[in-house]
């Protein structure tokens, strides 16, 4: 890759492959500054009869070029490069997350000992379990075997045996997986990642065992002695071999790595990236979260710490029936304002899981559509704590008869009281056609406490300036200040509980176009207008079961910041309680669309 | 032009198509390049070690396990049919003697003088892979199995469970909308993979399964449904080795859609032709689809593609089905593309195109929400 004279980029063309979708977007230079001008979609081409990720780039560069008015795609279909004048682009780049969420298998030694150790870190990483091998599951050798083939894993991980223990069992199993030779679902070049977190003694073998055709990790063993469960390192290093190896690859990257002039990066690097500049810059809490088809990744800032989470079995599109199966279908249902039929549900979100590119057509889908987000962003978000702890792989006490629970150690480093901006994007959340939507998405499954700034990625392209920024630091952060974050407003939302009907919190505003003062009640949402580029200074009394930031019933003074959306004044208490009996939850959450303004004033 | 957004399944009368046939672990192939197969042949087989019997003659026969070697009938590597002694002790004075007879057949592996346990290896367990679709053999993996070729009417499912199997087709349901219900299931059904036509119910399903039927290939399930008769919930779509008695293809969807009159006028004009069938699923990148696999004879018509229509592409007079509601399901051809976005009920803005459905009404839906017909007419 030659090196780039940033000086003579005048056009810049982006691409970002998701699982559904990919989103092509152009940056040329407007009277000596950086904008984004024009931006493109089409699905992603990873199934048959195309199986090939650069046809949906293609697609969406088109789209680009046509609003562009500038060709950018060559009669052979490839993307024209370096630019003339009136065609092409000087700098083609592109981040993937086309090959959808992470689906592994783990085996271990005993079933309900170490194959169930290493079942609960795959899922703590936000990993679907296919399957789990272990020697006494009561399947002959060839039935594993063929069961690893036919399922076609992205990663395994294998445990067993204590440290200095007895390595014959665990090395027994390394040699069904072996022999396997698991076929990639993306073509030959891709070797499988296997993650060994067993026996120590057994290292040596297992560097032997998978040395050709495997893409080996060697951590501590998740169960080191039969009482303590270790199982930090072996989730990190699933993190991480997904963000590497996997996520990222899909039918046809080969190709797409050759267009490229910067290294395709993994969607969740490249919005980890901006996020963290933003808190950098600003010297504040952030809470980002991009939400796609297969996977939901969250990246926090508190207190100069970097947390980045994918979860890989949650998203909107491949899936979506995790999630309403992880949440179930009356916590789904519980955010939607009107009656619907669960069997016809089950069939819409199952018809949504087989063809994933489909989009909410009627209002009533969309509704669905963001209950089911909701629910996505919750589970996400509660991941995400777990994940990022002060104290970092403290060991899990277990007895040998324990009745094992998913739990982590350490405390959560993420505390919503201190969070300043929280930032969407995803394409529910982008694209969602009014920012009020957006806006009380975010407040109801993040659930910000305190004072909290909202914003959005405006068209979804944080994952193209992230890695704009490798290359083009000057052009990523000029699109960036100007076309990227839209901010919606403010949350005011003091923690805890109280009685229907009862005060919650006083408030008194004082600003250049707000000045309001007034009381809310407990289980109640006011919007008010405080437009973008506006702030004001708001003056809180919360109830004294209520906390607003420095501790129940105590005063609290803060600067709200305005946005497109306006301030939000929410008294529902912390955590949000919504009743399980659908008659009370639907009037209470009719309330609060009509409130927020959802629904009833056509588009923006 | 444009690229359709979903791509469709395909829908052939006759296509040639290959498929590799390997075993788990190696073994012998036992057909040669350019033999014709058979759907059930075995292309290639290969022996797993047996199971371990553990035998604890020392307990057994009351004596310490030190003596036991002395005390056996049998030697390693004999093979041992059940009631043949196995050890007889020493008695005393050659009197009150104890004998063990079998209890299990295999061969001995080992006697422990230390733990008193004889281990007995039972047959091995043979494994076999067989052709899943008649055709020619075009290449031979050495030790693993075969690539097989052939010729077959196809048709893609858009989700199943179940893995491979074969039958003979009978057509259960007379139209392409009708409902497969229990009274449409007939006992001569055994065998067979039965074609409905619309949803099939969730007792057309255990019917099937209890008159041994084969497979049921249909418009769609009730997603409860299914749950009820897996018992767990899907979270994604990763199946192929349920164990349920049967093979289910749906070839739209989920819920009450009839499958699409193509499908169905295929399907129908190869009754009681021979069908290999496989219900696996992974919708993923790197998608596996459910197939039904009919081999060809000359009375199927030759495959010819709608004269200047390239695969995948998007245009005027193309034939589509719409795969969200509000009009989920229903089939038309495409009217109009308009190429700027247009504002949906729900708000979003989006690039639409006009279907003018098989009722002759026109509408309006997203290009993201309907799916090509493809394959040959």
């Amino acid at each position: 890759m030659a090196k780039l004279d940033t000086d003579k980029i005048n056009v810049i063309l982006a691409t970002d492959c998701g699982s559904t979708t990919t989103k092509a977007i152009l940056i040329q230079k407007v009277d000596g500054e950086y904008r984004q001008t024009h931006r493109g979609e089409a699905p992603t081409t990873v199934e048959e009869p195309f199986a090939d990720v650069t046809v949906g780039v293609i697609n969406s560069v088109t789209e680009v070029a046509e609003l562009a008015g500038r060709r950018l795609v060559d009669e052979n279909e490839k993307i024209i490069h370096p630019a003339t004048d009136s065609e092409g682009c000087d700098i083609y780049i592109s981040t993937s997350s086309a090959g959808g969420g992470l689906q592994m298998m783990v085996a271990g030694v005993i079933k309900e000992m170490t194959a169930a150790s290493a079942k609960r870190a795959a899922l703590g990483a936000g990993a679907i379990v296919m399957d789990t091998i272990a020697s006494n599951d009561g399947r002959k050798a060839h039935q594993r075997i063929q069961r690893i083939r036919e399922l076609r894993p992205d990663m395994m991980l294998i445990s067993g045996g204590t440290d200095g223990g007895d390595a014959k069992h665990v090395v027994e199993i390394a040699e069904l997986v072996s022999p396997a030779k698991p076929k990639p679902r993306f073509g030959k070049e891709y070797q499988l990642p296997i993650v060994y977190a067993g026996n120590n003694e057994a290292v040596e073998n297992m560097e032997g065992i998978f040395q050709d055709g495997f893409e080996l990790m060697v951590v501590d063993n998740l169960r080191p002695v039969l009482e303590r469960e270790n199982l930090g390192p072996a989730r990190d290093a699933i993190h991480d071999l997904f963000l590497e190896h996997v996520m990222a690859h899909a039918p046809g990257y080969n190709k797409l790595i050759e267009w490229t002039d910067a290294p395709i990066m993994p969607t969740p690097g490249a919005v980890g990236n901006i996020l963290q500049t933003i808190a950098e810059r600003e010297k504040i809490n952030v809470v980002g979260v991009d939400i796609g088809g297969a996977t939901t990744d969250i990246f926090s800032v508190f207190d100069e710490t970097f947390n980045r989470t994918v979860s890989a079995n949650l998203g909107m599109s491949y899936s979506i029936s995790n999630v309403c199966a992880e949440a179930t279908m009356p916590n789904v249902l519980r955010w939607v304002n009107f009656d619907m039929d669960e069997r016809e549900l089950r069939n819409r979100v199952k018809n949504k899981m087989i063809r994933p590119t489909t989009i909410p057509q009627s209002l009533e889908a969309l509704i669905f559509e963001h209950a089911v987000a909701r629910e996505a962003l919750r589970l996400a978000y509660q991941q995400h704590k777990e994940f990022a702890t002060t104290l970092k792989g403290v060991q899990q006490q277990r007895t040998v008869g324990d009745t094992f629970s998913q739990q982590t150690s350490g405390q959560s480093i993420v505390n919503n009281m201190k969070l300043n901006l929280l930032v969407a994007s995803g394409g529910v959340l982008s694209h969602a056609p009014r920012m009020n939507q957006t806006a009380l998405l975010m407040i109801d499954a993040f659930q910000p406490e305190g004072v909290t700034s909202l914003a959005k990625d405006s068209i979804f392209m944080m994952p193209h300036l992230g890695v704009l920024a490798q290359v083009h630091p000057q052009a990523a952060t000029e699109v960036f200040e100007r076309d990227c974050l839209i901010y919606l407003g403010s949350v005011v939302a003091p923690a805890g509980r109280g009685k229907e009907g009862k005060p919650c919190f006083s408030y008194s505003i004082e600003g250049s176009t707000l000045n309001e003062s007034g009381e809310i009640l407990f289980g109640d949402i006011k919007l008010l207008p405080l437009g973008p580029g506006e702030t004001a200074t708001i003056s809180l009394e919360p109830a004294k079961t209520f906390d607003a930031g420095d501790g129940e019933g105590k005063k609290v003074k803060a600067e709200v910041r305005g946005g497109t959306v306006g301030l939000f004044l929410d008294g529902r208490g912390r955590p949000l309680d919504i009743p399980q009996d659908h008659s009370r939850s639907k009037k209470m959450i009719d309330n609060w669309v009509n409130a927020a303004d959802l629904y009833t004033n056509g588009q923006e | 032009m444009a690229h359709a957004y979903t791509p469709g399944l395909r829908i052939s009368h006759r296509e040639v198509i290959r498929r590799s046939r390997t075993l788990p672990i190696k073994g012998k192939v036992l057909v040669s390049e350019g033999d014709i197969l058979e759907a059930q042949q075995i292309v290639a087989e290969t022996f797993m070690p047996g199971d371990i019997i553990p035998v604890n003659l020392s307990n057994l026969l009351s004596m310490p396990p030190a003596d036991v070697p002395e005390c056996m009938l049998v030697k390693v590597g004999d093979q041992i049919s059940m009631g043949d002694p196995i050890a007889r002790t020493q008695g005393i004075f050659g009197m009150f003697k104890s004998e063990y007879k079998s209890k299990y057949e295999g061969t001995v592996e080992t006697i422990s003088n230390v733990t008193g346990q004889m281990i007995l290896r039972g047959e091995p367990h043979p494994v076999r892979v067989l052709s899943f679709i008649p055709g020619k053999v075009v290449e031979v993996l050495p030790e693993e199995g075969v690539v097989i070729e052939a010729e077959v009417s196809y048709i893609q499912g858009i989700f199943g469970i179940g893995g491979e199997t074969f039958g003979n087709i009978k057509m259960a349901c007379d139209l392409h909308s009708e409902e497969l219900t229990k009274d449409k299931i007939e006992k001569d059904m055994q065998g067979s993979v039965i074609v409905g036509g619309s949803r099939v119910t969730a007792d057309a399903i255990t019917k099937a399964v209890d008159v041994g039927a084969a497979g049921i290939v249909t418009g769609g399930i009730d997603d409860a449904d299914l749950r009820d008769f897996l018992g767990y919930d899907l979270g994604v779509a990763i199946t192929g080795t349920e164990k349920k008695g049967i093979t289910l293809i749906t070839t739209e969807g989920f819920g009450d859609i009839a499958m699409a009159q193509r499908t169905f006028d295929l399907l129908k004009s190869r009754e009681g032709a021979d069908a290999s069938i496989n219900g696996a699923t992974q919708i993923r990148a790197g998608v596996i689809r459910p197939i039904i696999a009919i081999p060809v004879d000359d009375t199927v018509p030759e495959a010819h593609q709608a004269e200047g229509h390239v695969e995948g592409v998007l245009e005027i007079g193309c034939s589509l089905r719409i795969i969200r509601d509000p009009y989920f399901g229903m089939i038309g051809t495409v009217k109009d593309l308009p190429s700027e976005p247009q504002a949906l009920e729900s708000g979003s803005k989006a690039r639409v195109l006009d279907v003018e459905l098989t009722s002759g009404e026109i509408v309006t839906v997203p290009r993201a929400n309907v799916e090509l017909i493809e394959g040959d007419s």
